[in-house]
């Protein structure tokens, strides 16, 4: 197990080298830019924008440019005032040492931006995904043990329309009916908040933080819900009908101890597996939740990172992403070897 | 009567009957599909809102409303017998836009399914049948692909899209959506098409194909194809939704359909604005997003029942 996963992570670094490659091409490689002032009313002059590519290193051929923000560049002369003349030594260290760079947009670290904001997104989706499990996990069970009964049909039916609502339109319903239409009966006020993290201006409060939480929480896990309830249906329906859930029932156990202890734990097991695998794309589900409420986290990061067009910004973010896939896809197989003894890796 | 008469007459009927079943000429597989197909509720149903949304949106052409032409004179009129979805804030008829939006939505789900089987069948046919460094090679990459985080880089192609200038098409339209989204989607189709063609290649009639001398070309499309046919319709029928689902959030961002053009998810784009006071303008495009989804879903499930993908597969005992 333990060669397994080694060899798992000396695979992912030829991968991960080759993504950065393609994705570090795609950023930059299209004309236009963050210096060409697309979509916005100030243009930069042109002699300006020379100086400023310069200081950039953006004059530098692509190659270089990959190279810089793999390793850095204080190994080189660069012409740091942007007059054309390479007078000191650079100050970048590159993504192989821990540095991203600055943010085009405000110049700030781009670590210490992503460092400020991946915590709200972990809080947003943490609680999303602990409400999916305490709903996903019964509704799938319950169905499938009574399956053809009016709950399994509700449940079956409304997880069809579960993953066929878009995240963004359901986020648009919700803030139409509970914050356009509905009001507190005792102030008048909306009934819950649009947007943010807490009231802005106000302290730390737990029902202020939970009054936000609801509208982003529900739009994020209605369809997360609806895709593991029916895959623990479908998961369970098979262990139910499995020899060694016969012989539990055969040697006499309560019929509540054969289908949650003896049945529900196997069939768990590739949820667990598709949960690791569905991961990156749950976080990166949260960007439509994120510009929706106005919460400051990745997915709006990202978007705004995108709009503008900064190239460091964005290649953290997808860099980032892209070994988060790699490890969600790790992790999932080390799950099943370790939960199913049946499988064995060499 | 004896016994024996009695037992010999059960056989003689049960021969009869036997004989009767042969006299039928053998149903098709198209046949036993579409006999199984029609036994799902959910997936007749689906097929006939389907069919309604697609016979509105080819009918629309005979809308008495132009998509995008703004006649000011009836700006953000609420639902009338005029206008069925109200109007927008340019006194566009909604429900006109919403049609052509349709137009999008599914040119760009056909399109993307097109895409996702040019470049999956041949990658995971090749990479199955051949296998060796081929398929190593080629699974590689298909592990790549899967390892980008595709909704950041779908946003970052449409965004650098928007800014670029392409011979032929304009920018953002149908084409350059479907080629983004068909991109970062073949995976599983290359993947589904190899494990099928690693598992087929290994039966009797395979080598027995070798025997007499087929090519390796005829015996990939001819012998073995066939039978992966109906894992990959499945497939394809809920790529369809994936890809108007991707699309309409792309569209949503900004980063998809530009305006005036009328997409699903750039209605629902610009109704933000106006939303809390004309709510018809964010209801009826997301609900038809929703309508279309739910009755491909459900297609899918009625086509993966009937065709069983899965037996193939335990026929070779892959499963």
């Amino acid at each position: 197990m333990g060669r397994y996963i080694a060899r798992r992570l000396l695979q992912a670094i030829p991968m991960l080298f080759m993504i950065s490659v393609v994705l570090f091409a795609l950023v930059n490689i299209a004309p236009g830019g963050p210096l060409s002032g697309h979509g916005r009313s100030r243009r930069i002059r042109p002699e300006k924008a020379e100086i400023l590519k310069r200081q950039f290193g953006l004059d530098k051929p692509l190659p270089i440019q990959y190279v810089i923000w793999l390793v850095g560049n204080d190994w080189m002369r660069v012409d740091a005032d942007g007059d054309g003349v390479t007078e000191s030594y650079g100050e970048r260290r590159g993504i192989l040492r821990g540095d991203f760079g600055f943010s085009y947009r405000n110049r700030q670290p781009v670590l210490e931006e992503i460092a400020d904001r991946l915590p709200n997104t972990i809080y947003l989706m943490g609680v999303t995904l602990i409400v999916v499990g305490i709903i996903a996990i019964p509704l799938g069970a319950i169905s499938a043990v009574r399956q053809y009964s009016v709950f399994d049909i509700v449940v079956t039916t409304l997880s069809f329309m579960g993953q066929a609502i878009p995240e963004f339109w359901l986020g648009l319903i919700l803030i139409l009916i509970f914050y356009a239409w509905l009001n507190n009966p005792f102030t008048g006020a909306p009934l819950l908040p649009s947007g943010g993290m807490q009231t802005f201006g106000m302290g730390f409060a737990i029902w202020d933080r939970i009054q936000h939480l609801i509208l982003p929480v529900t739009m994020g896990m209605v369809g997360w819900v609806a895709w593991y309830s029916r895959f623990l249906r479908s998961g369970m329906l098979d262990v139910l009908h499995q020899d060694y859930v016969r012989t539990a029932r055969a040697k006499g156990l309560s019929e509540h101890l054969v289908v949650y202890r003896h049945a529900l734990k196997n069939a768990v097991i590739p949820l667990v597996t598709i949960f690791a695998l569905d991961l990156p794309s749950i976080f990166a589900g949260s960007l439509y939740v994120e510009l929706l409420f106005s919460w400051p986290g990745m997915g709006r990061l990202y978007y705004q990172a995108a709009t503008g067009r900064d190239y460091p910004m964005l290649m953290a973010i997808l860099i980032i992403g892209a070994g988060f896939m790699i490890t969600a896809n790790l992790l999932a197989d080390i799950a099943y070897a370790y939960l199913d003894p049946r499988i064995r890796y060499d | 009567m004896t016994k024996d008469q009695v037992e010999a007459g059960q056989k003689e009927q049960n021969s009869v009957s036997v004989r009767s079943e042969e006299m039928h000429a053998p149903e098709g597989m198209l046949g036993m599909v579409w006999r199984r197909f029609r036994l799902h509720p959910g997936a007749v149903a689906g097929s006939i809102v389907l069919g309604m949304l697609v016979l509105s949106i080819i009918l629309v052409t005979f809308s008495p409303y132009d998509p995008e032409i703004s006649d000011i004179g009836s700006r953000l009129q609420p639902p009338s017998w005029e206008h069925p979805f109200g109007t927008d804030p340019l006194g566009r008829d909604v429900l006109t836009r919403v049609l052509y939006g349709g137009r999008i939505s599914l040119a760009v789900g056909l399109m993307v399914v097109a895409i996702t089987l040019v470049i999956g069948v041949p990658v995971g046919a090749v990479a199955g049948y051949f296998g060796g460094w081929v398929d190593n090679v080629l699974m590689r990459i298909t592990d790549a692909a899967l390892s980008l985080p595709s909704l950041l880089v779908l946003i970052l192609l449409s965004a650098i899209l928007r800014e670029v200038e392409l011979p032929f098409v304009e920018r953002n339209n149908v084409v350059t959506i479907a080629v983004v989204i068909g991109l970062l989607s073949w995976m599983t189709v290359a993947r589904l098409v190899r494990a099928a063609f690693l598992a087929i290649r290994e039966l009797d009639f395979i080598t027995a194909a070798h025997c007499v001398g087929v090519s390796n070309s005829r015996i990939m499309v001819r012998h073995i194809l066939p039978n992966v046919v109906g894992p990959i319709i499945v497939e394809s029928t809920l790529e369809v939704g994936y890809a108007i689902m991707e699309e309409s959030g792309l569209s949503f961002l900004g980063f998809g359909i530009q305006p005036p053009t009328p997409s699903w998810g750039n209605l629902l784009s610009n109704a933000q604005e106006h939303m809390t006071k004309h709510p018809w303008l964010a209801i009826f495009p997301g609900l038809m997003i929703f309508l279309s989804i739910i009755s491909i879903n459900y297609i899918g499930d009625g086509v993966r029942d009937a065709f069983d993908p899965y037996k193939v597969l335990k026929q070779v005992g892959e499963v």
